[in-house]
């Protein structure tokens, strides 16, 4: 009996194995362990055995059982992925198609540079500080050492709205606010970037509209030297670590002294080249140590306090970073001319 | 301020410093120079001439066959159509081989039959600019003085071997508008010495007292008032040297007076003015304001109409100058006077410039006397025009000088202290340094321990405080030198306002949704203004308007950002790109009343435009166009994303520019915060775009809202149950004014309400549509039975039948 049913396990994996079919596969299982099966019989015949050999005969046919079943099984999965899996071959797809465009904007070139200038001298312990584009007449030019009658202050070159407002020239109306906000006191550490006004007919160069940002730095030891501090690290951060940069006496109304600043030309590295006009120098920024004037006039002692101001234009700063030839594509808003500032 | 380098020459050794070395050298002293020109670029091979015959061309009217000795042994044949050519003359001839300004090579040539070898030159083909070629030689050949050495070069009796600096003056160094202050200037930078001559001439016995008086009406308007007659003066046209040091600063000659007040001008920096004493009209010089309304015809022929801020020279009854501005033309001095008013003053420049505003009369004399002339330099310059008078005119001077107001005022005393501009500068400069300094600058001062008192130059009308001598003791130390520290003060922190925080987050949202950021321009219309703003009113506001704009285009500042983003619509569809969608962040205006009396309103927008395609799979041919719900699905997610979406909502609402069936208003906590519909397909046709959507937020509404910070809900627990029903309604009836009904009575055991379906085909009744709504109840504490779900969810259904007369649909 004990042969009997080792043969039959032998016999069925043999078949299994040869089965090609699931419907072979279920012939089988109703062949070997059906009702009317071989092993079944053996089952029923179990009876004629002494009592103490039962059992052990008992266990043997149910791992023949088992060891059938789970063979069975194991290939009938098998079959069913071959089966699948040669369906599947009729699903193959083209990898090389385009996939679905993901819709994606991007800022304007000038916010970006813009909030890469912020970022840097948030790092630096500088706050960011707004304020309105129309302003009054004292903000945009007396706080700034510009009294009316003044030969730099021409009225061509404002858009008035009345004889005491106008759209703003420049930023630097929020230093005078920012610092008679403070009282006084020191420290004040801001830039203000923002949108100003000229009368300037829009060409290449000249836009009636364009980005400004100032920087102001009050405390009670503020010195020239620290002015050249900060901007170094400031171009260097922007433009790269070996950036240099260079002071020219300048003249604005609101610094004394005042200077132009100029950083070594990124694309030749000083040796000469079209960006620099073959001097390896860039002008990129005005600045100066604030006047005592404006110190005075906005509530600080000039006896105790000093602090330096600059400012740039985001335009420029685009214009070079970018190689853009034309101002005027900052404000026509094409669409080919803004998706390639995509890392922004 | 044109500089020629062959004339500061005459001022400053500039022995080892070429132009290129000087201009780089002033730059990094604080005078830019813009550009540094060779006039002699490009031209070779032009050499003095003498012309020994001239006949006319045997073929031809209008040429001359002239003979002209250029130093070889045969003079050469020369063809010349010039009008002007004359056996006699020394002029300047391009031989062959020479090569003149545009590459222009001179060849052999036949003319008619005749040879020609070389060309006699116009100062026009040397490169001159022709508005400054003297009117003698404007139709023809330049003809040398008699000096000129044949067969030599023929650049320097040209003075076209000479460079001319371009300075770029900024506003406070209106010192460096003349010679003498450019050589102050160039001797301090290159620590150099300054050279020159006291103006000397004889004068006659007669006294010029005899012949004019001078009376200033007020001495504020008129410091300094002085006049000398010259007499027996030829008009002529002035020697080379002097038409060339002119043409050279950029001045055209014209007659020697008139040069030689020219001349002087740029030497001294002070404006002159010839009268014709013939012609002036009485022996008297009153100086006073005009009446208003008073008139008179400059040199310029025109007649000009003043007013009683001007400021005019008179002979006592009528103006015969604008003071500062210029001449009338009765005293103009021509061809044949002989005898010279000489006037040379200091104006008020705040009186000289508002004239020269009014009259709209800019010129090298005004902008002088505005930007300030050096005060103690008027009387020199007066003689040094009576000087080159006699020299060059053979013109007598009277004895004396007839004046109004000092002469010369004191020097300004300003003091600096050595402590205080090294803690400025942040340098370790000495004293003895800084005595070097001011040595170079030609200041003096005296010096008590580390102060410095110095006695400003009238020249240098710019320094008056501490701060400017510290910038004159920075540049001449050179700020290369100043050393690079980092602020040595108190730190602070660098941080953004929430808002600035929040207007970041809303760039980067949009941008990660498909937008893009415009930048347009804040001037526009106030037709433009006045549309699309999204309010009820339609009563035009008070605009925020320039009062001189520059174009009709951009009068008023914008009150709504719309109309600049449907012009970038338009702009892109235009050029064939047709899918746009784009928005902006930027300030809005609007007065508080209809005279700007204070600060107007001005508020950031957030605004965008959608035009176009919104998703497209382009092998796939799946297109999905821009509509009402694409723009809401944005903005739903930008509420949320600022913790609003439960406060926001939206109502349908009919709106200026916009379609009257699809536009909502965007309420925050029932306060009317922005607007967003459709493009009313009208004004679409206008501006000749696509269908486009729209949409208009206010950013302080929506940043100053008060939120709640994220707290976390414990995840649920227990299942939630799940009921979807149909409801038929009629077409008037708005979907969400049923799903927020079905909120109320849904209660707290009501979760989430959610639209699935939305059927209006033909298949529905006239007039009706059927909305699908999910329910989902759910309990935190327990797990819901059928029942408890049943009891709630028909209070709802009842509800909703009897509000908004909804039908259950099978
Ligand atoms: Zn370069």
């Amino acid at each position: 009996m004990q042969d009997r049913l080792i043969t039959l396990q032998t016999e069925a994996i043999e078949k299994i194995e040869h089965a090609s079919s699931l419907k072979e596969l279920q012939d089988i299982r109703v062949q070997y362990l059906g009702k009317k099966g071989p092993i079944t019989e053996v089952l029923r015949g179990m009876g004629q055995l002494p009592a103490d050999e039962r059992p052990k005969m008992g266990q043997l046919a149910n791992d023949v059982r088992e060891a059938i079943t789970s063979k069975l099984d194991e290939n009938i999965k098998k079959l069913e992925r071959a089966k699948l899996d040669e369906q599947l071959a009729n699903e193959t797809i083209d990898v090389t198609l385009p996939g679905r465009p993901i819709r994606k904007g991007n800022a304007h070139p000038l916010t970006a540079v813009i909030e890469e200038i912020e970022d840097l001298f948030i790092g630096m312990g500088f706050s960011v500080a707004e304020g309105p584009e129309v302003e009054t007449d004292y903000y945009n030019f007396e706080a700034l050492n510009l009294p009316k009658n003044h030969p730099a202050r021409d009225m061509q070159d404002s858009f008035f709205i009345t004889e005491d407002f106008l759209l703003r020239t420049q930023t630097s109306p929020v230093q005078a606010r920012t610092m008679e906000r403070h009282k006084g006191k020191g420290p004040v550490k801001i830039i203000s970037p923002g949108k100003v006004y000229r009368r300037d007919t829009d060409d290449a160069t000249h836009s009636h509209q364009f980005m400004q940002i100032e920087g102001l730095m009050v405390d009670e030891n503020v010195r020239m030297s620290d002015l050249k501090g900060i901007l170094t690290t400031f171009a260097q951060k922007l433009f790269g670590e070996e950036r240099e940069i260079r002071l020219r006496p300048s003249f604005f109304p609101f610094t004394e002294p005042s200077v132009e600043v100029d950083v070594s030309c990124f694309k030749c590295n000083g040796k000469g080249c079209p960006i620099c006009k073959r001097t390896g120098w860039i002008e990129i920024l005005g600045a100066g140590m604030v006047h005592p004037n404006v110190l005075e006039m906005a509530g600080f002692d000039p006896k105790v306090y000093t602090g330096f101001a600059f400012g740039m234009g985001p335009e420029r700063i685009a214009m070079l970073k970018y190689g853009i030839e034309d101002i005027r594509h900052f404000y026509a808003n094409d669409l080919r001319f803004l998706q390639q500032f995509n890392r922004s | 301020m044109l500089v020629s380098y062959n004339w500061l020459k005459q001022y400053v050794d500039l022995e080892g410093v070429d132009p290129h070395e000087l201009a780089d050298l002033m730059t990094k002293g604080g005078i830019e120079v813009e550009g540094v020109q060779a006039l002699n670029e490009g031209i070779n091979g032009v050499l003095v001439g003498y012309v020994e015959t001239c006949e006319q061309h045997p073929n031809a009217d209008k040429l001359n066959l002239c003979k002209v000795n250029i130093g070889d042994a045969e003079p050469a044949q020369i063809i010349c159509g010039a009008p002007n050519v004359a056996a006699g003359q020394k002029v300047a001839v391009a031989t062959i081989g020479a090569v003149l300004p545009g590459n222009f090579k001179i060849k052999k040539a036949k003319l008619r039959g005749e040879a020609s070898q070389g060309m006699i030159c116009s100062l026009e083909e040397l490169g001159v600019d022709p508005k400054m070629v003297p009117k003698e030689f404007a139709d023809g050949i330049y003809v040398l003085s008699d000096e000129a050495i044949v067969g030599s070069d023929a650049l320097g009796y040209l003075n076209l071997d000479d460079h001319i600096l371009e300075l770029g003056l900024t506003p406070n160094r209106a010192d460096c508008l003349n010679m003498i202050g450019v050589a102050y200037e160039v001797a301090a930078v290159l620590d150099r010495k300054v050279y020159f001559q006291k103006p000397e001439f004889k004068e006659q016995s007669e006294t010029a007292a005899d012949y004019i008086s001078v009376n200033v009406e007020n001495q504020e308007d008129n410091p300094y008032y002085s006049a000398k007659v010259i007499r027996n003066i030829q008009v002529r046209p002035s020697p080379t040297w002097l038409q060339n040091r002119l043409i050279s600063s950029g001045i055209r000659p014209i007659n020697n007076i008139v040069d030689i007040t020219n001349y002087v001008l740029i030497e001294y920096g002070q404006p002159l003015h010839a009268f014709d004493y013939d012609q002036f009209g009485s022996k008297e010089i009153l100086v006073r304001r005009a009446k208003d309304g008073e008139q008179m015809v400059t040199l310029d022929d025109q007649k000009r109409t003043l007013k009683g801020e001007h400021l005019v020279i008179t002979n006592g009854n009528v103006p015969v100058a604008v003071a500062g501005v210029m001449g009338g033309a009765d005293s103009e001095v021509t061809d044949k006077t002989t005898a010279i008013l000489l006037e040379a003053a200091y104006f008020n420049p705040s009186i000289v410039r508002l004239a020269s505003k009014d009259l709209g009369l800019r010129s090298e004399s005004s902008t002088r006397f505005e930007k300030g002339l050096d005060r103690n330099r008027v009387y020199e310059a007066a003689n040094r025009a009576a000087q080159l008078m006699v020299e060059l005119a053979g013109g007598e001077v009277l004895e004396g000088i007839v004046e109004s107001g000092g002469r010369y005022v004191d020097c300004e005393e300003v003091s600096v202290s050595v402590s205080r501009a090294n803690k400025v500068l942040g340098t370790t400069i000495k004293t003895e340094e800084v005595q070097l300094f001011f040595k170079r600058l030609d200041f003096n001062y005296d010096l008590e321990e580390d102060l410095f008192n110095v006695e400003v130059p009238t020249r240098r009308p710019d320094i008056t405080l501490e701060e400017d001598l510290i910038e004159e003791i920075g540049r001449i130390y050179g700020y290369d030198a100043i050393p690079t520290t980092l602020p040595d003060g108190s730190t602070t922190q660098g941080s953004l306002t929430t808002a600035q925080k929040k207007r970041r987050k809303v760039r980067r949202y949009f941008e990660s949704t498909g937008l893009f950021q415009a930048v347009t321009y804040s001037l526009t219309t106030a037709g433009k203004a006045n549309r699309y703003h999204g309010l009820e009113t339609d009563e035009e506001p008070s605009f925020v308007s320039v009062s001189m704009p520059m174009s009709e285009e951009r009068t008023v500042l914008r009150r709504t950002l719309i109309p600049q983003l449907l012009e970038v619509v338009q702009y892109n569809q235009n050029r064939q790109m047709n899918d746009v969608a784009v928005y902006e962040v930027g300030s809005t205006y609007l007065a508080k009343n209809s005279e700007l009396q204070e600060l107007p309103n001005e508020h950031q927008k957030l605004a965008g435009a959608l035009s176009g395609l919104w998703q497209t799979h382009p092998w796939q041919s799946e297109k999905k166009v821009v509509d009402f719900y694409v723009v809401k699905g944005i903005l739903d997610g930008l509420f949320a994303l600022l913790g609003l979406e439960n406060r926001i909502e939206f109502e349908q609402a009919k709106r200026k520019g916009f379609h009257p069936g699809r536009t909502a208003i965007i309420l925050l906590d029932g306060k009317q915060i922005g607007v967003v519909g459709q493009l009313h397909p009208g004004d679409q046709k206008e501006w000749d775009i696509k269908e486009t959507f729209i949409f208009e937020l206010e950013l302080d509404l929506l940043f100053n809202a008060e939120v709640n910070p994220v707290f976390f809900e414990p995840l649920p627990r227990y299942p939630s149950i799940t009921r979807d029903i149909a409801l038929v309604l009629d077409q008037d009836i708005q979907a969400g004014d049923v799903k927020n009904g079905i909120k109320a009575a849904g209660g707290k055991l009501l979760k989430s309400v959610s639209i699935f379906d939305l059927y209006e085909g033909e298949r529905m009744e006239e007039g009706k549509k059927s909305v699908a709504y999910s329910l989902t109840y759910f309990d935190p504490e327990r797990t819901l039975t059928d029942e408890d779900v049943t009891k709630v969810h028909s209070k709802v259904l009842d509800y909703v039948k009897d509000k908004f007369k909804a039908e259950m649909r099978g």
